[in-house]
């Protein structure tokens, strides 16, 4: 099988338009804001987006090619990463001239940071169940209730909130998608403190919060839709995460305030690594500590890499099938359930591995505590960004066509559907 | 040869005394305040426990201070103590008053075993010396003998309540031994070693570094003798485990329900989803199976049966297993609040992961079973 790799004439072209104009204008003595700027005006940082929002009205795939001549330059990109590019994406789709007026500009330049506020305690893998309130008082939206397992909320500016209008229609027809002002009065952040001794998130606890009418996004009761524009990029994070810690190393005033930004920004998902298994580290551990030579301890590894292996191919044939324009088949929707699995029999397998010092954590542990922290924190990659569970749901129900579950939820009046009472 | 399948009203009785005084003495608010410090226990609730309720002393016969009961009830506190994550001295004292059952002199046991059986003194075993060996036969610390008695050397890891208790019972060999040959049982003095509290996983069971070094000990028993009660020791212990292991999943289990039977998603009980139901019911199969487990090799130890080695390793390995799938899925049905430091399921998993691995891995327990068992 081959992927297409094959270099347009198109791409060679933009690749030395995008290097001559860094040749002119990189400067990394420039601040970081200052550069972003320059760069935002270019059309150069966000090669995909509209022309008249900081963009060429480059196609994805186009866009991702001018990201590539930058790094490989060694240039610095716009704050393209992280829970900021959820909220672009959500206001360039559906965002009013305002919004985008207001709000694209310091996202990318990095001085704003935003967070999502849509899980809540009541509701998870229901979140159109979800109960925050909306009131309208004639001037303001008031907000009252609370949301859960919100990243980098201690330190954002602004959030995308979904929170319910209208009790009297079904539960999907009763939500609006609002951008709420994170500090002020009504709005109360706490840590949350995770079993893995991490606090990567928070509890936002609104009471009487305030927003305008003009930062409601779309229209009163659209927000469930404007919500999936937000959750369909969810997914493309982690890599976008991944790929904003690189070109760390480079020198002058633009690298050193990147790298206070990156160490901001990557905090909370320091332990996102250990949560999927560390799979690459199996075999260098099971060399370590001579348990290579216990043939149970290599089936156990064997294991993991088979199911690893199998589920990065059948990844690379999602996005093969992609890249020649095919329609996404049912593969598509099975990565997150395998990674799931992978993280579970990676943990057991490290167990196997380090043995008594499966009981070690911290400085004791081992490897300074990196093992034990994979034994305490694979239990979320079976709970974070839907459930086990809900995947089965969805591939047994959309990709295998089979007949749905019975809902008696979502025929009636969301204030005459059952709920958590208690929070 | 007559085994034992249910228990009788007596036992009932009393298993129901020990949960009462676990509920009452030992809510998860309490673990979360005692799991914090060094010590690990709650000196009051520990001499309640082994003085009113004589628990420190149950299996430890009426003529050496204990209670005269069998390994049977011993079994039953490690259940209701695992179910609750006990935090206490406990599991290192049965450990330390077993090997002195097993090994010690008649004197010895006179003299040590009233003090283990009241709670007035704490003990523990020190066997472990690598993490990833759990046989006796690769001991390396060494006992060398002189006019003056036993000077140990080496160090041991792993050592349940090692920083805190009195009397350590070491395992160490006479020096150019090897294998089976050659081990003995020591006591040493908690004081006289250097000893360091290991950050442990499972922070409700405190775990410690031991060095000697020149350090006094006197021989517990017959010299050599521990190639043939050290096995002995060991089954015991993992039978202990075992039991302790199966109160924790029963926990997960009903913890599990309660959940399932309150949450609502998409307008019903988290618990009407088949998917929610066919996990508690196989976690039903799986935690009733390995209290079967649990409970015969109890018996095992209580009658000395023949196949208790086997039956020992065939407890341990299911029944730990069984425990840290028992956390995973309890987890698992709580979702996201599972995961956080707040909900109590974390305990019982870390105890679970912990669990599994001490004194031997399940691949270690079921490879000794089948070497052991008897066709
Ligand atoms: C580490 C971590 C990071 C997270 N990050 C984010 C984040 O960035 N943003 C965000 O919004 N949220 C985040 N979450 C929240 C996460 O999305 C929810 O925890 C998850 O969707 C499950 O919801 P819940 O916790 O309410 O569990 P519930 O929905 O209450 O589920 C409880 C149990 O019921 C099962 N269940 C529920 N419905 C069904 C059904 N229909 N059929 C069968 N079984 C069912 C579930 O599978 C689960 O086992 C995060 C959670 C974790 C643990």
């Amino acid at each position: 099988m081959s992927e297409s790799t094959s270099t347009t004439a198109r791409e060679t072209q933009i690749r030395a338009e995008v290097r001559a104009w860094l040749e002119d204008n990189w400067d990394p003595n420039l601040s970081l804001h200052e550069w972003r700027n320059r760069l935002i005006d270019s059309g150069w940082g966000c090669a995909s987006w509209p022309e008249q929002w900081y963009g060429k009205g480059l196609s994805v795939g186009l866009g991702a090619v001018v990201d590539d001549e930058i790094r490989q330059f060694g240039a610095v990109s716009v704050a393209k990463a992280g829970v900021r590019m959820l909220a672009a994406a959500t206001i360039l789709e559906h965002g009013s001239d305002l919004h985008k007026e207001k709000f694209l500009r310091p996202l990318l330049t990095g001085e704003d940071t935003w967070c999502q506020l849509f899980s809540e305690p009541g509701s998870g893998s229901d979140l159109a169940g979800l109960t925050t309130r909306a009131d309208f008082d004639g001037e303001h939206w008031v907000i009252n209730g609370q949301k859960v397992w919100t990243t980098s909320a201690h330190h954002a500016q602004y959030g995308m909130l979904l929170a319910r209008t209208n009790w009297d229609v079904p539960k999907h027809q009763g939500m609006t998608y609002f951008l709420i002002e994170m500090e002020q009065p009504g709005v109360e952040v706490r840590p949350l403190k995770q079993m893995n001794g991490h606090a990567s998130f928070n509890e936002i606890f609104f009471t009487d919060a305030k927003i305008a009418p003009e930062f409601m996004v779309s229209t009163e009761g659209n927000g469930w839709k404007v919500a999936m524009t937000t959750l369909a990029h969810e997914r493309r994070l982690a890599d976008g995460i991944r790929s904003w810690a690189r070109g760390e190393k480079g020198s002058g005033r633009v690298f050193d305030e990147l790298r206070a930004e990156i160490a901001t920004v990557m905090e909370p998902y320091k332990w996102y690594p250990q949560r999927a298994g560390r799979v690459d580290l199996l075999l260098e551990r099971a060399k370590a500590t001579g348990r290579i030579n216990d043939p149970v301890v290599r089936q156990a590894i064997a294991e993991v890499l088979i199911k690893a292996k199998a589920a990065e191919w059948t990844g690379r044939r999602v996005k093969a099938a992609h890249a020649l324009g095919r329609p996404p088949g049912p593969e598509g929707s099975l990565g997150k359930l395998a990674g799931s699995q992978v993280a579970r029999l990676a943990a057991h397998a490290h167990t196997l591995i380090a043995g008594g010092e499966a009981m070690l954590a911290g400085d004791d542990g081992a490897m300074n505590g990196l093992i034990s922290e994979i034994l305490v924190s694979v239990p979320a990659e079976s709970i974070a960004g839907g459930t086990d569970e809900i995947q089965r749901n969805i591939i047994s129900e959309r990709s295998l066509g089979m007949p749905k579950e019975a809902r008696t939820d979502i025929d009636r009046p969301f204030r005459d559907v059952p709920r958590n009472t208690v929070s | 040869m007559p085994m034992q399948f249910s228990f009788t009203d007596e036992q009932e009785a009393f298993r129901l005394s020990v949960r009462r005084f676990m509920e009452d003495k030992s809510p998860t608010t309490e673990v979360r305040k005692l799991m914090a410090t060094p010590e690990g226990y709650d000196p009051a609730v520990w001499r309640q426990m082994s003085q009113e309720l004589g628990l420190t002393g149950i299996h430890i016969p009426e003529r050496y201070g204990g209670q005269g009961f069998g390994f049977i009830e011993l079994c039953m506190v490690m259940e209701e103590m695992g179910r609750a994550v006990f935090c206490a001295p406990y599991f290192s004292n049965v450990l330390a008053a077993t090997a002195i059952l097993e090994a010690g002199t008649e004197s010895q046991k006179q003299a040590l075993l009233p003090a283990l059986a009241d709670g007035s003194r704490l003990a523990t075993l020190a066997t472990t010396e690598a993490p990833a060996n759990w046989s006796a036969e690769t001991t390396e610390t060494t006992a060398e003998q002189n006019d003056s008695g036993f000077r140990l050397n080496g160090s041991k890891t792993l050592v349940v309540d090692g920083h805190t208790a009195d009397l350590l019972i070491v395992l160490a060999r006479s020096p150019g031994t090897s294998g089976a040959y050659g081990l003995s049982l020591f006591t040493v003095a908690g004081d006289s070693v250097s000893r360091r509290l290991l950050n442990s996983l499972d922070e409700t069971r405190k775990l410690a570094q031991i060095e000697f070094d020149n350090t006094p000990a006197e021989l517990l028993g017959e010299l050599h003798g521990a190639g043939i009660t050290m096995p002995r020791i060991l089954d015991q212990a993992a039978v202990a485990l075992a039991s302790e292991s199966v109160g924790g999943a029963q926990k997960m289990l009903d913890s599990a329900l309660e959940y399932a039977q309150m949450r609502m998603q998409f307008g019903r009980p988290i618990g009407s989803f088949q998917a929610i139901k066919h996990k508690c019911a196989d976690l039903l199969l799986e935690v009733e199976l390995a209290k079967s487990t649990a409970y015969y090799a109890a018996a095992a130890v209580a009658e000395n049966a023949q196949d208790l080695p086997a039956v020992a390793s065939l407890a341990k390995a299911c029944s730990c297993d069984t425990y840290m799938k028992a956390a995973q899925e309890c987890l698992q049905i709580h979702g996201g609040i599972g995961f956080t430091w707040e909900n109590d399921t974390h305990l019982y998993f870390k105890r679970a992961k912990s669990s599994q691995v001490f004194l031997g891995d399940p691949n270690y327990h079921r490879d000794q079973l089948v070497l052991r068992w008897e066709a």
